[in-house]
């Protein structure tokens, strides 16, 4: 996965509540398999009308002038679990999503995928948001701050998540490396405590 | 730390079962951390949220840490036609997905039910249908409604599918321990009033994201008394609230429900299991971080009129007005004209297209028995489209076995086969633009049904008397309802 550490760009204004999954990503798109090139379908109702025709939208106008950087409003990201809302954004160019709220599995599917996901009240979000309108915003992960032209707002981020987009590891690799010995071990006390988790499964 | 003798909630003692390791440094300076390294007992797999998770295995040379602690099952996008074996392979993209599952599944020897196995139906009714889903464990799925699992007391969630791989290859994952919320049940239900209205109602009082991020845990007399599907009702919707689990803590009627199923502890085993299962309930005196109350006494059935569960209103009241917040208002109007409805219309007014009675919410064998006591010698009114879609091809036979087809054909239902079906609209089963459903599924978001379909979320029996009526309506005011 690429690390992030930083970024300064362009905004993306989605100034909804709940702007969930299926608006994200429909669910007609899930039959597709890939996880590359999604991009294409990020809020595609919003985009395209029904027989294909493309809509005038904040979406595509964004997309034109490079932005990276999303602002939405409450439970961004709500409902399913689907990865594909994730790689949609990133597909589409946006690393950094900020919100007064996440959607809990979005969020974590987030962090898993290289996009920071960043909370702030409403009050400092609405000032991003003014500013971010037609000005860039520049986000440091390392200082944990955002720049607002002359403005620079501390965010928060546990130390958990900040380095796993630091490092932009492996997650996999880096539990097998890190934890391997203590899950063997921690299986063993189980299997004899709860031996009936570590029967064959009859089916 | 919490020392062994302070009082826990269930969620901690459950969450304390299975950390493996605190992930240190987590939070403030000498706060203790609350991300840790939780070992995941179970994982349920489906078609739609895997094939880049087996993928990531592959490319990155890995394999299955432990097999038997996963199940796979095809279940969202398979048609639900009564033909569905002989045109599954002609059925394009969900059929190649199907076809993609089975090549995985077998490449990494996970255990698998196929689409034509008596066995198959949807996730969260065939793992506690199985006994696949035990009290105590923790259980992952690519799912976000995998919260309904926690009827049985265990931690269960849904990931996404990068975490998916995680699972298969390590059995853990990184998590932070949730907060918890206590939603504490008085009084008893009414006749006709379900799970399915506790939840709405919850949600419609609380807001929609009154438990984002949190466990749930569903106390009171109200809840003891309530059937294991009752429970997983509850549970499902527990994520419309935002939460990541909803939790009921184990008593005789969940060691009941779990006796003698296939996968589920046998013998001896299955005693001294149940033994464990009894300890796990919240402590005297626990302390959760919210406590929410709602009282069943004077409960109504519910149904939504909006985008989003929160938009609940009593089957005998109306749309509501506008509220004074502008933000809301905004969103108020914006959802009536999605719906194209209006505020102040008494909500039985709403005329319905299409009827769909199903999901991992409502689609097990209690939900269409109380579906089928409202169509029994009553007719789908004229112009509507109603689906009856089993949770499962187990509870497809036993429905069978009782006779529930034949009600519902003579009634002019579709008896159709298991699958998720019009709950996400992956398939055939789909609203078109503007048609208007009452849905026992558990998301009423905006093209969820199909692009442009409007959906009025409701029990099992109201869907029924909206089938039978052509509106919404009130299942309180049927006559002759022979349960
Ligand atoms: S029935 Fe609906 S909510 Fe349940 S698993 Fe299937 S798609 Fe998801």
């Amino acid at each position: 996965m690429k690390p992030f550490e930083s970024l300064t760009s362009p905004v993306l204004l989605l100034r909804e509540n709940r702007i969930d999954t299926d608006i994200i990503y429909p669910a007609r798109f899930l039959l597709i398999m890939q996880r590359e090139g999604l991009g294409q379908y990020f809020c595609a109702d919003r985009r395209v009308d029904p027989e294909g025709n493309a809509i005038a939208n904040p979406i595509d106008e964004a997309k034109e002038r490079g932005a990276g950087i999303l602002i939405a409003g409450r439970e961004f990201g709500c409902g399913s679990s689907r990865e594909q809302a994730v790689w949609t954004i990133k597909d589409f160019g946006i690393t950094c999503v900020i919100a007064e709220s996440f959607g809990e599995i979005f969020q974590a599917n987030c962090l898993r995928n290289g996009v920071l996901p960043i909370v702030f009240d409403p009050a400092t979000l609405e000032e991003l948001a003014a500013f971010g309108k037609d000005g860039e915003l520049s986000v440091d992960l390392v200082a944990r701050t955002i720049t607002a032209g002359e403005k620079v707002i501390d965010f928060e981020i546990s130390d958990n998540a900040r380095e796993r987009l630091l490092k932009g590891w492996d997650e996999t690799g880096m539990i097998q490396s890190r934890w391997g010995t203590a899950i063997s071990t921690f299986e063993e006390g189980q299997r004899a405590a709860q031996p009936w988790l570590y029967e064959p499964l009859a089916i | 730390m919490t020392t062994a003798s302070a009082p826990r909630t269930l969620y901690r003692k459950l969450w304390d079962s299975h950390v493996i390791e605190v992930v240190p440094g987590a939070q403030g300076e000498g706060e203790e951390s609350r991300a840790a390294l939780i070992h995941v007992d179970r994982h349920l797999l489906h078609e739609c949220s895997t094939h880049q998770s087996f993928e990531a295995l592959r490319s990155n040379g890995r394999s299955v840490h432990r097999r038997e602690t996963h199940l796979a099952v095809p279940d969202h996008a398979v048609s639900t036609a009564l033909d569905r074996l002989s045109i599954a392979q002609d059925d394009g993209a969900a059929g190649a997905q199907v076809a993609r599952l089975a090549s995985n599944v077998a490449e990494f020897d996970i255990p698998y039910v196929p689409l034509d196995d008596a066995r198959q139906g949807i996730v969260h009714v065939m793992g506690p249908e199985l006994g696949f889903t035990l009290p105590g464990i923790t259980l992952a799925c690519g799912d976000s409604h995998t919260s309904t699992h926690g009827a049985f007391g265990a931690l269960a969630f849904g990931i996404g599918a990068s975490d998916c791989e995680t699972v298969l290859a390590t059995n853990a994952i990184v998590q932070s321990r949730a907060k918890t919320v206590k939603v504490e049940l008085s009084g008893t239900l009414g006749a006709h009033v379900t799970s399915k209205d506790v939840a709405l109602a919850l949600i419609g009082r609380y807001g929609a994201g009154f438990a984002t991020g949190c466990a749930v845990e569903f106390t009171g007399e109200a809840v003891r008394a309530m059937s294991m599907a009752a429970r997983m009702t509850l549970c499902n919707m527990a994520i419309e609230a935002g939460a990541r689990i909803g939790l009921v803590a184990p008593d005789e009627t969940t060691i009941d429900y779990l006796r003698g199923r296939p996968l589920a502890p046998q013998g001896e085993m299955f005693e001294q299991a149940a033994a464990y299962w009894r300890t796990l309930a919240s402590d005297p005196g626990a302390e959760y971080d919210r406590t929410v109350a709602l009282d069943l006494d004077a409960l109504a059935p519910q149904i939504t009129w909006g985008t989003n569960p929160q938009d609940a209103a009593p089957v005998d009241g109306t749309v509501p007005a506008a509220p004074e917040d502008a933000e809301a208002a905004r969103q108020h109007a914006k959802a009536l004209a999605y719906m194209g409805i209006e505020a102040g219309m008494p909500v039985t007014d709403i005329a319905v297209d299409v009827v769909f009675i199903g999901s991992c919410t409502n689609g097990r064998i209690e939900d269409l028995r109380a579906a089928a006591a409202v169509a029994r010698g009553r007719k789908v009114a004229e112009g509507v489209r109603a689906l009856v879609v089993p949770g499962s091809m187990a509870v497809r036979a036993q429905a069978e076995a009782e006779g529930l087809d034949t009600i519902f054909t003579e009634a002019g239902f579709d008896w159709r086969m298991a699958g998720c079906s019009m709950c996400v609209a992956m398939n055939e089963d789909r609203l078109a633009e503007g048609e208007r459903s009452a849905s026992t599924s558990n998301r009423n978001f905006e093209g969820r049904q199909g692009r442009g379909g409007r959906t009025h979320l409701m029990s099992p029996a109201m869907a029924a008397a909206a089938a039978v009526t052509g509106h919404i309506a009130d299942v309180r005011t049927l006559e002759e309802i022979v349960a």
